[in-house]
């Protein structure tokens, strides 16, 4: 097996450089460093001088992918893919366009992230598996397509809608929590409530509805009708052996998003005012801070292809079959 | 078998719940322990980019170091129209003149014959920065934190992590220092381009700045101590301790504006020296994000991620608020303070709350203090009277909340390019094509759809309140409005149909291809909001004939189009840095062009005679005669449109009832000294507005247990069916 993941690892390197590239690309096609420097410079009073300074700072003088100017190995590295990239294979972020300690936001940032994340991922496993067993426990019942129809609702409608109408109903007339905002300690309990809430019912719709389907599936097989057969009541059967052959299918999708609950929400974190590392994203692409975007896209990258590597792992654990060669 | 202590527990579980009403707020987002405190809450929107105030130019980046640094002047706080008044000098200095042989001249003599001016400030003595860890020394009168090792920078992030701080007098040498950082190489101070016009020596001195930091450097980005204080600038000089001159070329009377901007703060250069020390910047420790200053405040948290908070400072220096204000301002209680110590509250907390609704409904709620007025929310908060003025609805009355409104020093208008072989330049036929134009947009349907009304059409360039705008019949625009009962009326859409057919455009068609006229409207506005107000300008063109192209587009293309001049119609806007006409008439003076020069006029007008009366003019004091040279520029404007004059926004602010002595002024950034608040009445209100209702709560868990009374009966049957 650890032949297999330092191959996997191995593997990653190639992507990650692909992954940079294709952003590096993505981001220079719509801006180029002029348009970086004025908006960061501002609208009043900005100088062709003082944007020239400003890119020389920054490295942004330099041309993009291949230095013509230069001889050997510079043409390749004296480009601003290169100066930009390559320390980032070290975890070395830099510091953004607006001079910040990109590593020591990421540090920061995670923790608001991960407060989130973390209980939306943990209590949404639990409801949306809880909910899909109750439907495949009822198959066929009028509570089934009562339950498929609303979960088919519920993945219809906008991630946005949830968030606002939490926030009416639960903070503006009920008010029982905070609108939004965040805090340090035991104090960021009451803001996360809301989100959490919001993130585990936003996701109940298309999960219920996997996840009855996977249970189903397993339903039907010879090995429940044999434990039926020996007797077992039904809910034994369901959680006895229903679940744990229904988890493979549900791993896929779980583990793998494990090391992405780092990067937090895009949505919930910029609505609900909590600093984390999806409004640190959103902000550097409004701002057009390439620093922080590649940094964010590399982590993203690198966290995926952690997750990937888990789940490779997680099968050789829930499933004997599995062998990681 | 009957359980009755579980029933009671139950019971009481119920009770509390139901009873939540009379606990505290659960939807307060402070510390219960701050409820009553003599804290002000705000919020912000984005993290500002930098507190450096050599390079700081934007309103939410004043909103923070305006109430930290302090320039020699400031706006006073009550009187209009805006007047500088001393802040940390003793006195508001009249310049001194000379000529090309440095001969005094008397305060009369015309600009064209001055060669400098010096301003001599003179500074009070006995004011003192904020506790800084730059100033602390060690008993033997060295630095503390001037000399450290990465060693000793270890777990240090932020300024909190030096626990030892001193205080030093303010004297002029800093502020000195802080006019030769606008020249230093690594901050693009954005005023550089203009002080290289005036302050003598300046654009040398940066030259010899930026070979000296090279030297230092060594290819170094960060950790490099560029010792200002070893490098004279000719046109600066201290003359005391508490006395410094500035020398400028010529006479420019603006200046003494600038020097009101946080661009002419003092800095110490401890400070400086502080935050330069190798691995600080690599830590965010630099002046971009830590302020020092000897303002009424000082920022104690600095966490743009999350929340700023701003703490009176222990020695800021004796201030008073103003006595004397305009006549309304004493029945509005806005004078109940008169004499008292600013400033009057202990703490601002700025919470990061990007989204508007959200925003909104904390200020609902009494979290926030203060709000501008959303457009999502304008109708729940404003109204308009009969006589067409805006008042709060009845439900903000009923809490209290009172509005604010004025006029901004900003105007926002339809630019032609002219350049353009078709809409600019000066023959006849262009003129009448762009007063056609000009009479056809009807701005004051614009500002009564899109803004609510928050705005007045614009009659040129000239803001209210600025010298040399005219209120009444002789300030309207002749070319697009008649004086009708006592008011501004826009001229009939016939006439402006008959203006293009002696333009040669007859119904808006163009004889030489017979088809209609298309004009290309270059605009930023993109996102399916704007929709509805291009489609409404589309209209506007229809009713000439004329069809118009919209080519809306990003920021940054919008931008470039401009320099390029590859525009014909476009949108743009200024805020007025300082209340003088010369920061608006610059906007159309041809040596200050977009195109070539990169400059502010962005339609490019250049008309000589405008220019000629535009140089007499920008270097005049407030003069009947200046205002005579004013009307006749506004006049040449007015004729040759090179704008379509749209419209000055009107600001809208709410503020709760604990709230006192806020008067909207458009030029100063440091007004949250004169802001003061009852907490008291404010912990009262919240308490009585955000009673939590749980009711909801076990109304849903009841149904949710009763839901699953028929699914548990349900399984039992179907158990009880399949042992059978």
């Amino acid at each position: 097996m650890i032949g297999y993941i330092i191959r996997r690892v191995l593997y990653a390197i190639p992507i990650l450089i692909g992954v940079n590239l294709l952003t590096f690309a993505l981001f220079f096609f719509v801006n180029s460093p002029d348009d970086m420097a004025r908006l960061h410079l501002g609208v009043k009073r900005v100088t062709p001088e003082a944007i020239v300074k400003w890119k020389e700072d920054r490295g942004y003088n330099k041309p993009l992918l291949y230095n013509a100017a230069n001889a050997g190995a510079d043409k390749l590295t004296d480009t601003i893919f290169f100066r930009h990239s390559v320390k980032l294979f070290a975890f070395d972020f830099g510091r953004s366009d607006q001079g910040r300690d990109i590593g020591y936001d990421i540090y920061q940032r995670m923790w608001p992230s991960l407060a989130i994340a973390l209980p939306v991922f943990l209590v949404g496993i639990l409801v949306h598996i809880t909910f899909s067993m109750l439907l495949a426990f009822f198959r066929g019942t009028y509570l089934d397509t009562a339950g498929v129809v609303l979960c088919v609702i519920m993945m219809s409608i906008s991630a946005l809608f949830y968030v606002i109408l939490g926030q009416y109903l639960v903070s503006m007339l009920l008010r029982l929590v905070p609108i939004s905002g965040y805090d340090v300690g035991m104090e960021a309990v009451k803001f996360l409530i809301l989100p959490v809430i919001v993130g585990v019912v936003g996701g109940v719709g298309a999960s219920t509805r996997l996840y009855r389907t996977f249970f189903l599936e397993e339903i039907g097989k010879d090995y429940v009708r044999t434990a039926r057969a020996k007797g077992l009541s039904e809910l034994r059967v369901l959680f006895r052996h229903v679940l744990k052959n229904a988890m493979i299918p549900i791993l896929t999708g779980v583990v793998v998003v494990i090391p992405l609950l780092f990067t937090g929400s895009l949505i919930l974190e910029s609505f609900f005012a909590v600093p984390g590392l999806g409004s640190y994203t959103i902000d550097a692409i409004h701002s057009q801070d390439f620093a922080i975007v590649r940094a964010m896209v590399f982590l993203g990258s690198v966290l995926y292809i952690a997750g990937l590597i888990l789940t490779d792992i997680t099968y050789t654990l829930v499933d004997p079959r599995v062998r990681l060669e | 078998m009957k359980r009755p202590g579980a029933t009671r527990s139950a019971l009481l579980a119920l009770s509390l719940v139901f009873t939540a009403s009379a606990a505290a707020s659960w939807n307060n987002p402070y510390p219960a322990a701050e409820a009553k405190s003599n804290i002000l809450y705000s919020a912000f929107r984005e993290r500002p980019k930098t507190f450096d105030p050599a390079r700081a130019y934007s309103s939410n980046e004043y909103l923070f170091i305006a109430q930290i640094y302090e320039p020699p002047f400031q706006y006073h706080y009550l009187k209009r129209p805006y007047m500088l008044v001393p802040l940390t000098a003793t006195a508001v200095p009249t310049p001194s003149y000379f000529d090309k042989r440095g001969r005094r001249l008397p305060q009369n003599t015309p600009a064209g014959s001055i060669a400098d001016s010096v301003y001599e400030i003179r500074i009070r003595p006995g004011i003192y920065y904020q506790p800084h860890p730059a100033f602390a020394r060690a008993a033997d009168g060295r630095y503390l934190y001037h000399a450290l090792s990465p060693y000793d920078l270890a777990g240090r992030y932020a300024i909190g992590d030096f626990p030892q701080t001193a205080t030093r007098e303010l004297v002029a040498a800093d502020y000195v220092y802080q006019i030769k950082r606008l020249a230093h190489p690594k901050l693009h101070s954005p005023i550089l381009s203009v002080m290289n016009e005036y302050i003598v020596g300046i654009r040398d001195y940066a030259d010899v700045l930026k070979k000296e930091y090279e030297k230092i450097a060594g290819g170094r980005d960060t950790g490099i101590y560029l010792d200002l204080t070893k490098f004279p600038l000719a046109g600066v000089e201290e003359v005391d301790r508490y006395t410094y001159r500035v020398k400028i070329h010529g006479k420019y009377p603006q200046l003494l504006y600038w020097m009101a901007m946080p661009f002419f703060a003092p800095m110490p250069p401890e400070a400086d020296r502080f935050f330069s020390q190798p691995g600080m910047a690599e830590k965010n420790l630099t002046l971009d994000w830590y302020p020092v200053g000897s303002g009424a405040y000082m920022l104690t948290l600095n966490n743009p991620n999350r929340q700023m908070v701003l703490e009176r400072n222990p020695n800021y220096h004796e201030e008073l608020y103003p006595a004397e204000g305009e006549p309304e301002d004493g029945p509005a209680g806005l004078l109940d303070d008169a004499g008292k110590h600013l400033p009057f509250i202990d703490k601002v907390v700025f919470s990061l709350d990007k989204e508007s609704i959200p925003r909104w409904n904390k200020f609902l709620q009494g979290y926030y203090d203060r709000s501008v007025v959303l457009t999502e929310g304008f109708d729940q908060a404003i109204r308009f009277t009969g006589e067409g003025d805006t008042e709060v609805s009845d439900a903000m009355k009923q809490k209290g909340i009172r509005l604010l409104t004025d006029v901004a020093a900003s105007t926002y208008y339809l630019g032609f390019n002219m350049l353009d072989p078709l809409v600019g330049g000066y023959t006849e036929r262009a003129r009448k094509l762009r007063q056609a134009i000009s009479v056809a947009i009807d701005f004051e349907e614009q500002i009564s759809i899109f803004e609510n009304g928050r705005g007045i059409a614009a009659q040129g360039p000239l803001a209210p309140g600025i010298f040399g705008y005219r209120e009444g019949r002789a300030g309207i625009n002749p070319y697009v409005y008649d004086w009708v009962d006592g008011r501004p009326r826009r001229k009939p859409i016939e006439y402006a149909r008959q203006l293009l057919v002696e333009a040669g455009y007859p119904g808006g068609v163009d004889p030489a291809s017979g088809k209609p006229l298309s004009i290309n409207y270059e605009t930023p506005a993109i996102g399916p909001e704007r929709k509805a107000q291009l489609d409404w300008m589309l209209k506007q063109f229809n009713k000439l004939g004329v069809q118009l192209v919209v080519r809306a587009t990003d920021y940054n293309r919008f931008q470039e189009k401009m320099r390029k001049g590859d525009a014909q119609i476009f949108d743009w806007g200024w805020n007025a840095d300082y209340p003088d006409p010369e920061n608006f008439l610059f906007l159309l003076y041809g040596p200050n062009k977009k195109v070539g020069h990169d400059g502010e006029n962005a339609s490019n007008y250049d008309n000589p005679e405008f220019n000629r009366l535009f140089e007499r003019m920008k270097n005049m004091e407030n003069t009947p005669e200046r205002a005579r040279i004013i009307d006749q520029m506004l006049d040449m404007a007015r004729r040759d449109v090179p704008w379509i004059w749209g419209m000055h926004p009107k600001n809208f602010l709410l503020e709760h009832a604990w709230m006192y002595n806020a008067k909207l002024n458009q030029m100063a950034n440091n007004t949250l000294k004169y802001s003061r608040l009852d907490p008291v009445q404010r912990a009262e209100r919240r308490t009585a507005w955000n009673r939590p209702v749980a009711w909801p709560i076990v109304a849903v868990l009841g149904t949710l247990l009763v839901g699953a009374v028929p699914a548990v009966v349900a399984y039992r049957k179907r158990e009880r069916g399949a042992a059978r």
